[in-house]
């Protein structure tokens, strides 16, 4: 028999189990990942010229993006212990720190974004407001210059939803995060949420039968994503098998196989292929699942990747 | 210059010393420690191996906490010692979520802390508080850059190991065999 | 007035919390040095444990004490704490101590106490100590005390004309190997040990668990043989620490160590590899011996101690080579089986058959300083004494004995010799002394009970009254004097103010001796006044040791030993290291010892062993925030077969039971270790306090002298056996299956 025990270590949030980062966190690459995938769209339907074609996705979406970044911002800056010291963030860079990268990407992304809403809501901005010259100026620099805009935005945007997953797969020390996989199912997994936000509000049918394909098309690449992910950590050291082993009988097997695979992707691609065929499926099932399953993901990793260790 | 400890685990008792000389020098919090210590047991009796272990920040050359600072709040400083800079630290936690041996913990008042080599003491010329308690003299410490440094000949001429290599961090602690 | 013949055991979680007793104090505290000097460090010996380690107590900025650290200069810890001592700020900054003096009252028909203010308290104890001494004497009064608070009471026993003073360190721990070395070299081991480990070449260890025992200046020189690789035998049932550090581990079968100590002993003489040259000329009775172990093989001993033959012949060897470097340790806590001293007894005859005994690497010769005592008017000589109550039991003690008093203190004594009246100061006697139910009894049947304690112990809720001394970081007490290599005396200095309405022992007593008329015995204001003329004896003065907080008497390695050119004498009855001892004969004793079978435990039960932990004392830290941040509850140490059985996993909570059916107060989780035989059980002492007011220990795991029902007496001294008790595992509380 082995045993290890250990003594005198007692560190709340460490020790014994690794809890430090919560749902704020969670919630955050969630947001992150969300507003990436909206931006992402709206920049390359503009680009291709599909901006009357693609409604939602080009113009309107974009209605949800600032506030999700500036809700993702709060609950990065209500993890943090120091609050006070948050201006530190910005008076340094740090090229091998995900933090400080998602830290300047969103300081850039989060005015693009405004910038990408002004151009096309003004008309929105209360009218005592609208009044300020400068605001006008700036809304018709942005309306002259959307293209510029829109390469920016999607650059940032990819940047922003691999960064997502990137934040976590930096950590080596915690195996089950350390994939560079995580990264682009983090941003697949946003473009995805974005996807089905789109399906659902656009009243165009065609947008909608479009981005109905698209999801499916995430939703399996997704999958795929997923599949590579535990068969790259099967494949690796002893931690990394361990950690595959929290799902596959581990304690968030569960959770992660039926909230997050079943409802998460299986269950919204069953409906959208239904509905692909003419089913009428309720149109709030596929958005609502797929929210779900995004959220869910990203909570149930950042959990297990604090439990995994070496 | 490169600080360094090493650990003779024939000698260590698992008596925790270490770990309250550390809580006092270092004013820990109540609840919270830097250091701890390790008792594994192998075998069958009465073929039982036993191996106690003072465990710490092992002040790593290719330190993840170092570099998955936004801020440059952790640092590494002159010898190799790994610090925290309070005044710089936001409290994001990553430096806690990048150490393989979770040797880091929030401070209650905001920062990210763990061992320190005992800096304000090893700057002064002194030994650090955990060095210096431990009843059967187990921890050496000093310098490993100088050939003729009491730890430098130790790790030399006996067998040592160092936690989870498999991580890459380059530790600089030595845990004698 | 409280007026009960029966005690209950109080328990109030929350006495003493809102209703300090506020308005003035009555007499000022002493004047802490650090205020009056501005100094950042301040000496004092540490009372964590009796080893007393030299130290200093280091202020911060703010002038808060934040830490002890080691008198570099004290050769019992070179400048290294244990990791108790260490914590030791602990006991001064434990928010439940006691706070103001108790005074047991009936309140609503039920059992409780009020606080006192320190006359009221003062002025209760001598009107029922005035009562006792009218109608019996004072010969009737006893005192329990352990460490340094109960020096001070001792003097105020001895000047009232008591002469029952005694500590548990005795009859409960290291009596019996007194009472064997005296009787085989004609002097004790006494504390500290007089054993010369660092420059041992074999040190052999039979239990004492070095390194879980903590005894500092040990510890270190046992950590210097595995550097050095000198050889380590060690022998326990259970793979101690030590144990896994030695060169020989002896897995033996409990409670057969005496049968393996005779086959060395036979090893030794019979294959010819004792020190001949030494036992020629020290000793006497060696042709007695050698017939005596004839038939003692080490086969013979492998069939009663399951070890194997061959490993007794080659520990015997080993211990030969090294001779007479060469150390069989008499151990500390020894009262194990009830033939303890016989035990002893045979390791003392080890050693002297390997001439260890005053050789370099074996047992040193002690110095001591000589520190006149203050001027005193002298004690009276008290009329009869506990050893007048005997009835020839224990004849050869050479201490109080603890039990002994209590067995004068209660209902069954039938001499007319009774004692009436106790004073309990810094022993927790509840978890100290195995047999609680009938300490209980005797606690009843007093007209007087006071306890004079740091913390709400178990023992204060026995208490009529009960008296808050401060922790010995609040006080001056006497001056360290211990033996070693060379002579030291250190100095305790108060670092605090004594926090609430604690006061020192000294201080007390000196209260007290005024109604009494004794207040010459106890001419000073504070005790510091003590320190100062004792040390300006010898020399020096309080204020010079102050800064280095200890004298030190530099010793030429010669007289530490034997001299080799002289004749030597030794104490005993023939002048000579008696291996037969007549002493033993005329008392009526073995002269040698025998091996007798002790009894096993009946199927499906297991023999209750125990021990310490590194970062505990006895029963005293358990409640120490920052020991208790390290190690907060003990746990049952089983083997993985015996778990098995019981169908017990790492962690399941358990209730003991032992061979009387009683059953543990509290559960405690099982720890499933290969460092375990199957026939034992193992768990820490200390835990499983019972006293509500422990907020941090109340409950937490098992307290092993409750399960101490059945004790083994050493007829010869009278120290208490403590590992004959048997226990088996209960999966439910104690009421839900009793009644
Ligand atoms: N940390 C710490 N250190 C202490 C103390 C403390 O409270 N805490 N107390 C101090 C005091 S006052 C004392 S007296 C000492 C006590 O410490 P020791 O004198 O070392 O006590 P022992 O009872 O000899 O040691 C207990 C060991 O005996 C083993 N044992 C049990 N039964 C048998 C048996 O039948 N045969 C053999 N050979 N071994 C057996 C147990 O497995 C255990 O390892 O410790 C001192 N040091
Ligand atoms: N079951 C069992 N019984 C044992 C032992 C065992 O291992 N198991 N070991 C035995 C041995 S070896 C020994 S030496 C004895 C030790 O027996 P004790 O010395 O009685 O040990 P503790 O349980 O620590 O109790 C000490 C008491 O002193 C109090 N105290 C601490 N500091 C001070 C102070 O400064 N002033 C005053 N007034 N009080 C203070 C504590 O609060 C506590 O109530 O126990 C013996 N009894
Ligand atoms: S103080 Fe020394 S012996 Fe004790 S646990 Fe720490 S390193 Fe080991
Ligand atoms: S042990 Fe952890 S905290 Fe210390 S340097 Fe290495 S990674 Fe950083
Ligand atoms: S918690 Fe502080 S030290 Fe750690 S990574 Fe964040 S800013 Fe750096
Ligand atoms: S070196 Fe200093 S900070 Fe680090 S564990 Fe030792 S005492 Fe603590
Ligand atoms: S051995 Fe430890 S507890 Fe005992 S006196 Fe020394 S430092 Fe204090
Ligand atoms: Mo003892």
């Amino acid at each position: 028999m082995e045993e290890i025990i250990v003594i005198g270590k007692s560190n709340p949030g460490v020790y014994p189990v690794l809890d430090v980062w919560g749902w704020e966190i969670s919630v955050y690459l969630f947001l992150g990942g969300a507003a990436a995938g909206t931006l992402f769209f709206a920049a390359i339907g503009y680009l291709l010229g599909k901006e009357d074609a693609l409604p939602m996705s080009v113009k309107n979406a974009i209605h949800f993006v600032p506030p999700a970044l500036l809700v993702g911002l709060f609950l990065l800056f209500l993890d943090l212990h120091h609050k006070l010291n948050v201006w530190r963030l910005y008076t340094s860079f740090s090229l091998e720190s995900p933090m400080s990268w998602g830290a300047w990407t969103l300081l850039v992304i989060t005015p693009l974004s405004i910038l990408w809403w002004l151009s096309y809501h003004y008309s929105m901005v209360p009218r005592w407001k609208r009044s300020e010259r400068w605001l006008r100026k700036i809304s018709n620099w942005s309306v002259r210059n959307r293209k510029i805009l829109a390469w920016m935005i999607l650059l940032t945007s990819v940047v922003l939803g691999v960064y997502t997953g990137i934040l976590l797969s930096a950590f080596n020390a915690r195996p089950l995060w350390n994939s560079s996989i995580l990264g682009v199912l983090f941003f697949v997994s946003g473009l995805s949420v974005s996807a089905a936000l789109i399906q659902w509000l656009s009243a165009s049918k065609f947008e909608t039968a479009l981005f109905r394909k698209f999801d499916l098309g995430l939703i399996g690449l997704e999958i795929f994503l997923i599949i590579h992910l535990f068969m790259g950590l099967l494949s690796g050291s002893a931690v990394q098998i361990q950690a595959a082993g929290l799902f596959l009988g581990g304690p968030f097997t569960l959770s992660f196989w039926l909230m997050v695979f079943t409802l998460g992707l299986i269950v919204p691609a069953i409906a959208e292929v239904l509905e692909m065929f003419g089913t009428r499926v309720n149109k709030l099932v596929v958005p609502l699942l797929i929210i779900f399953g995004g959220l869910m993901l990203r909570i149930i990793i950042v959990n297990a990747g604090q439990v995994s260790s070496f | 210059m490169r600080y360094a400890m090493a650990i003779d685990t024939k000698k260590c008792i698992g008596c925790a010393d270490c770990v309250l000389a550390c809580n006092m020098e270092n004013q820990i919090p109540e609840g919270f420690t830097r250091s701890w210590v390790v008792e594994m047991a192998k075998g069958e009796y009465p073929d039982t191996m036993l191996e106690f272990r003072s465990e710490r920040c092992n002040h790593c050359e290719n330190a993840p906490c170092v570099r998955c600072c936004p801020t440059g709040a952790s640092f590494t400083t002159e010898g190799g010692i790994v610090l925290v800079d309070e005044s710089k630290c936001i409290g994001c936690a990553a430096c806690v979520e990048s150490c393989p041996y979770d040797a880091r913990f929030m401070h209650p008042d905001g920062y990210a802390d763990k061992c320190t080599f005992c800096y304000h003491l090893v700057s002064e010329g002194q030994n650090p508080a955990c060095v210096d308690v431990c009843p059967t003299k187990c921890i050496y410490f000093g310098d490993l850059d100088d050939a003729d440094s009491e730890i430098s000949k130790i790790v030399e001429t006996r067998k040592s190991k160092v936690l989870l290599p498999e991580a890459g961090t380059n530790p600089h602690i030595f845990y004698l065999t | 007035m409280f007026q009960a013949s029966r005690r209950d055991f109080i328990k109030i979680a929350s006495l003493g919390a809102g209703g300090l007793l506020a308005g003035p104090q009555l007499w000022a505290d002493s004047d802490p040095l650090y205020e009056r000097y501005g100094i950042k460090k301040i000496p004092t010996y540490c009372e964590v444990c009796f080893w007393k380690c030299a130290g200093w107590v280091h202020f911060d900025k703010s002038g808060k004490p934040y830490k002890i650290v080691g008198n570099k200069a004290d050769p019992l810890c070179n400048g290294r704490f244990c990791p108790r001592g260490t914590a030791g700020l602990g006991m001064y900054t434990d928010p439940d101590r006691l706070k103001v003096p108790l005074i047991r009252t009936v309140r609503d028909g039920k059992q409780t106490y009020k606080e006192a203010t320190w006359p009221q308290a003062i002025d209760y104890i001598a009107s029922k100590m005035r009562k006792i001494i009218d109608e019996h004497g004072a010969e009737s009064l006893a005192l329990f005390n352990h460490g340094a608070g109960g020096k001070h009471f001792g003097r105020l026993f001895k000047a009232l004309g008591s002469g029952n003073i005694a500590a548990p360190s005795y009859a409960q721990c290291r009596g019996p190997r007194e009472v064997a070395f005296h009787s085989t070299f004609g002097a004790g081991v006494n504390s500290p040990e007089n054993t010369d480990i660092k420059n041992a070449k074999c040190l052999v260890l039979i239990g004492s668990h070095l390194g879980e025992n903590m005894h500092n200046a040990q510890v270190q020189e046992m950590s210097t043989l595995i550097d050095k690789k000198a050889c380590i035998i060690a022998v326990d049932p259970r793979l101690s620490t030590v144990a896994s550090k030695s060169n020989f581990w002896l897995p033996i079968k409990p409670a057969t160590d005496m049968a393996l100590l005779l086959a060395w002993i036979h090893v030794l003489i019979h294959e010819n590899i004792y020190d001949k040259p030494y036992v020629e000329r020290h000793t006497f009775g060696f042709e007695d011996l050698k017939s005596h172990v004839r038939e003692m093989t080490p086969e013979w001993a492998a069939s009663i101690t399951g070890l194997k033959a061959d490993q007794i012949r080659e520990t015997a060897w080993e211990m030969a080579k090294a001779s007479p470097a060469v150390i069989v340790h008499p151990g500390r806590h020894v009262t194990w089986y009830g033939d303890d001293t016989q035990r002893i007894r045979a390791v003392a005859i080890l050693n002297a058959l390997l001439g260890s005994w005053g050789r370099k690497g074996g047992f040193y010769f002690p110095a001591k300083a000589k520190i006149p005592s203050y001027p005193h008017p002298g004690y009276p000589k008290p009329k009869w004494t506990w050893k007048d109550t005997l009835n020839g039991r224990y004849t050869m003690t050479g201490s109080a004995v603890t039990n002994a008093i209590i067995d004068a203190s209660h209902p069954d004594n039938t001499t007319d010799k009774k004692i009436k009246g106790w004073f309990v100061v810094g022993t927790n006697l509840i978890h100290t002394i195995p047999d609680q139910k009938r300490t209980i009894e005797a606690l009843n049947n007093q007209e007087l009970v006071v306890v004079v304690d740091t913390m709400p112990m178990e023992i204060t809720g026995y208490a009529d009254v009960v008296l808050p001394e401060c922790t010995y970081l609040e006080r001056f007490d006497d001056l360290r004097n211990s033996q070693f290599r060379e002579a030291t005396i250190a100095v305790r200095m108060p670092v605090a103010k004594p926090k609430y309405l604690s006061k020192p022992a000294s201080w007390m007593v000196r209260k007290l001796s005024k109604k009494f008329g004794l207040q010459n015995h106890f001419d000073y204001y504070d005790y510091g006044e003590i320190l100062d003329w004792q040390l300006r004896q010898v020399g020096s003065s309080l204020e010079k040791v102050r800064k280095k907080g200890l004298i030190n008497y530099p010793r030429s390695e010669k007289a530490m030993y034997m001299d080799e050119a002289s004749p030597m004498g030794f104490h005993t009855a023939t002048g000579k290291i008696e291996l037969y001892s007549f002493a033993m004969e005329d008392e009526g004793y073995d002269p040698m010892p025998v091996y007798t079978p002790h009894p096993e435990p009946p199927d499906g039960y297991y023999r209750l062993n125990y021990g310490r932990a590194p970062m505990h004392t006895f029963s005293r830290t358990a409640n120490n925030a920052h020991l208790n941040q390290l190690m907060s509850t003990n746990n049952i140490w089983v083997s993985p077969s015996v778990a098995k059985k019981w169908n017990l996993k790492d962690g399941t909570e358990v209730w003991l039971k032992n061979q009387d059916g009683k059953v543990s107060s509290f559960p405690a989780e099982i720890r499933l270790t290969e460092r375990m035989g199957n026939d034992s059980v193992y768990m820490v002492h200390g835990f499983g306090h019972s006293e509500k007011r422990l907020t941090k220990s109340y409950g937490k795991g098992i307290c092993d002298t409750e399960l101490m029902t059945k004790v083994m007496i050493d007829p010869i001294m009278g120290g208490t056996g403590m590992r004959g008790n048997f226990v088996t595992f209960q999966l439910t509380p104690p009421n839900t299956i009793e009644t």
